[in-house]
């Protein structure tokens, strides 16, 4: 048995615009010392997932086990063996650093000798010594997601739950906080991880469940996933607008999948069977065609393509953050 | 620990057992450790010290200096100050319980009550810690005051125990609305929220009461109302364990009959109906 399972949960709030199904039947299996990458749009019930997982929430029917733990019956057995890190640091920002995870060792009952041990610990293992006795409140945002994810970290938990670990960050901390995250993971701790940025699950995740609607629409490894959709993608970006229906007629001809048209129907792609051959045929067409470009090359499949064939739309990237919690 | 202490923040060796059991002691250990985080903030920002004790005694020298020539100034036997104190302390104190709203709100804004319920502590421990660190806060505003009205000429006239009855009294009822407060700070959306309904609320419950002067002066229809008003009822119980009800006489309604036992009932009332129900509400709370 996985050391998360879930099954059939669902999750429905009322809201002013309706209702919404944040979990419509959701299955969920974690084995031990894995990293599983939930990938999904903003709504799509990632959040909602990691908070019935974590005891934020009940779901309204379906059962979970952590650690073989039921999290509805005994929410309090689960909390004793998880940690925790949510979308937006949840530190004290009137604490220092020590005192933040002092507390928290604290109220997990180490003692209040061993929290200040286990606190100095974690602050010299995260780097943060230099500003451990500072409040919090001047700290920067890839600081106070150190902090948090040191008090996630505060009880030794084989089971940690990163909802959006790194959502905000710029691209240093989040690389910082990746190196991180997998050297937690040669240490054995399991790792259930929210997130809306393709590259991260495809470095961070062993397995990925793609979510759409509240349930898992596709899941495997990232290269299981990109088999799924296929081989390379020929993208081409037309210079003239007006050359875009002409020039998706031609990949239409050559591709062998569903195209995807953007930036103003300037950017057209479509997956092919024979890489190299097909986008030679391709541009000769467009060449023939007297078709401008701007650009023309080949891909591999990305996860956004993955999404993308999976669901019928982008995976969302914008800055709105996930409204599911009640 | 381990011997080999690396740069990797170790978790393999699975959970710590706990050194505090029992759900007692964890109950008591986990209030205490959130009253501590409560009182931490306190000393980091000094404005909300400054204000818990500038406040009282600009209160208490603003009403006692400007209405004093003007109310009961033709009775010699009425001292405006005396009649005052048990008021204007009955107001300051209900007030600061407003802050365990405010507070409330702001932690599940800033996301902390996530983490709280995520770790394996007594579900009703963040209340208790808050409503700690609200009583702590008011009991300094309560010292201010007395020391305050002392300085300006006020007197307590029952003996040291009945005056520290009435500063028990005004302590207890503003404990219990303190978890009022809290149940209301859970349910609002953004810290100001609670704010603005707080005043909203309060003004009118402690200025339509016997605070500041004697219900009977009040209009016809305030009047009424004052003297069912619990505040009433808690100033009047205050008043009279000071010593300083100045000749007014009590309305002659049960609860100003009888105010002590009026103000401990509804203190122990509020804390029956609202302790549960905070407990309940913050069992289903989550950030945002």
């Amino acid at each position: 048995m996985s050391i998360i399972e879930a099954k059939g949960l669902t999750k429905t709030y009322s809201t002013r615009s309706g209702t919404v199904h944040a979990l419509a039947g959701l299955d969920l299996s974690v084995p031990e010392g894995t990293v599983k990458g939930l990938l999904g749009p903003n709504g799509a019930g990632k959040t909602t997932t990691v908070k019935v997982l974590n005891t934020l929430i009940k779901p309204d029917s379906g059962t979970a086990t952590v650690d073989s733990i039921d999290v509805v019956n005994d929410p309090q057995g689960v909390r004793r063996v998880i940690g925790a890190s949510g979308q937006y640091a949840a530190v004290d920002e009137n604490l220092t650093g020590l005192e933040n995870l002092e507390m928290v060792g604290r109220l997990y009952h180490l003692g209040i000798k061993r929290s200040r041990a286990r606190a100095k610990e974690l602050i010299e293992a995260f780097d943060l010594t230099a500003a451990g006795n500072r409040p919090v409140k001047g700290f920067s945002g890839g600081m106070r997601r150190r902090i948090d994810l040191a008090g996630a970290l505060v009880n030794r938990p084989r089971i940690l739950f990163l909802d959006e670990p790194t959502t905000g960050l710029d691209p240093a901390s989040r690389l910082g906080l990746w190196e991180t995250i997998s050297d937690l993971v040669r240490g054995g701790t399991t790792v259930l991880l929210t997130t809306q940025y393709l590259e991260e699950a495809d470095y961070l995740a062993d397995h990925i469940s793609v979510i759409d609607s509240g349930h898992v629409i596709a899941e495997g490894t990232s290269d299981e996933l990109k088999a799924q959709v296929g081989g390379h993608r020929v993208v081409v970006t037309v210079a003239d607008e007006g050359d875009s229906q002409q020039a998706q007629d031609i990949l239409r001809h050559h591709g062998a999948g569903k195209l995807s048209v953007s930036d103003g129907g300037r950017e057209i792609s479509v997956v092919v069977d024979q890489g190299p051959t097909t986008l030679q045929a391709v541009l000769s067409d467009l060449g023939n065609a007297q078709i401008r470009l701007h650009d023309a090359g080949m891909q591999r499949p990305t996860l956004d393509d993955v999404f993308l064939t999976l669901t019928g739309h982008k995976a969302a990237q914008d800055d709105d953050t996930e409204q599911e919690a009640s | 620990m381990t011997t080999q202490q690396t740069s990797t923040p170790a978790t393999a060796q699975g959970p710590f057992e706990p050194e505090v059991t029992g759900a007692f002691a964890t109950w008591m250990a986990d209030g205490w450790t959130v009253t501590w985080r409560n009182l931490n903030k306190v000393k980091r920002s000094p404005d909300m010290l400054i204000f818990a004790v500038l406040q009282p005694i600009m209160f208490v020298l603003l009403f006692s200096q400007v209405f004093g020539g003007a109310i009961g100034g033709d009775n010699p036997n009425f001292d405006y100050t005396d009649f005052l104190m048990a008021g204007i302390f009955a107001q300051t104190v209900v007030f600061g319980s407003t802050f365990s709203g405010a507070a409330m709100a702001q932690d599940l804004k800033e996301g902390i009550i996530d983490r709280f319920r995520t770790l394996p502590m007594s579900p009703s421990a963040v209340l208790v810690g808050r409503t700690n660190a609200d009583l702590a806060l008011n009991t300094i505003s309560m010292v201010i005051m007395i020391l305050t009205g002392l300085a300006i000429g006020w007197r307590f006239e029952n003996g040291v125990l009945s005056f520290l009855g009435g500063v028990a009294l005004l302590m207890l009822f503003s404990y219990s609305f303190s978890w009022v407060m809290a149940l209301l700070g859970m349910m609002v959306k953004t810290p100001e929220t609670i704010n603005n309904a707080s005043f909203m609320i309060l003004f009118p419950l402690t200025f339509i009461s016997n605070a500041f002067v004697p219900a009977e002066s009040l209009p016809k229809v305030f009047g009424i109302i004052a003297n069912w008003n619990p505040v009433s009822a808690l100033v009047q119980g205050a008043r009279e364990l000071f010593g300083n009800t100045g000749g007014t006489v009590a309305a002659d309604t049960w609860p100003m009959q009888n105010p002590v036992i009026t103000a401990i009932i509804g203190s122990v009332l509020m804390l029956l109906i609202f302790v549960p129900l905070c407990v309940k509400k913050f069992g289903n709370v989550s950030s945002r």
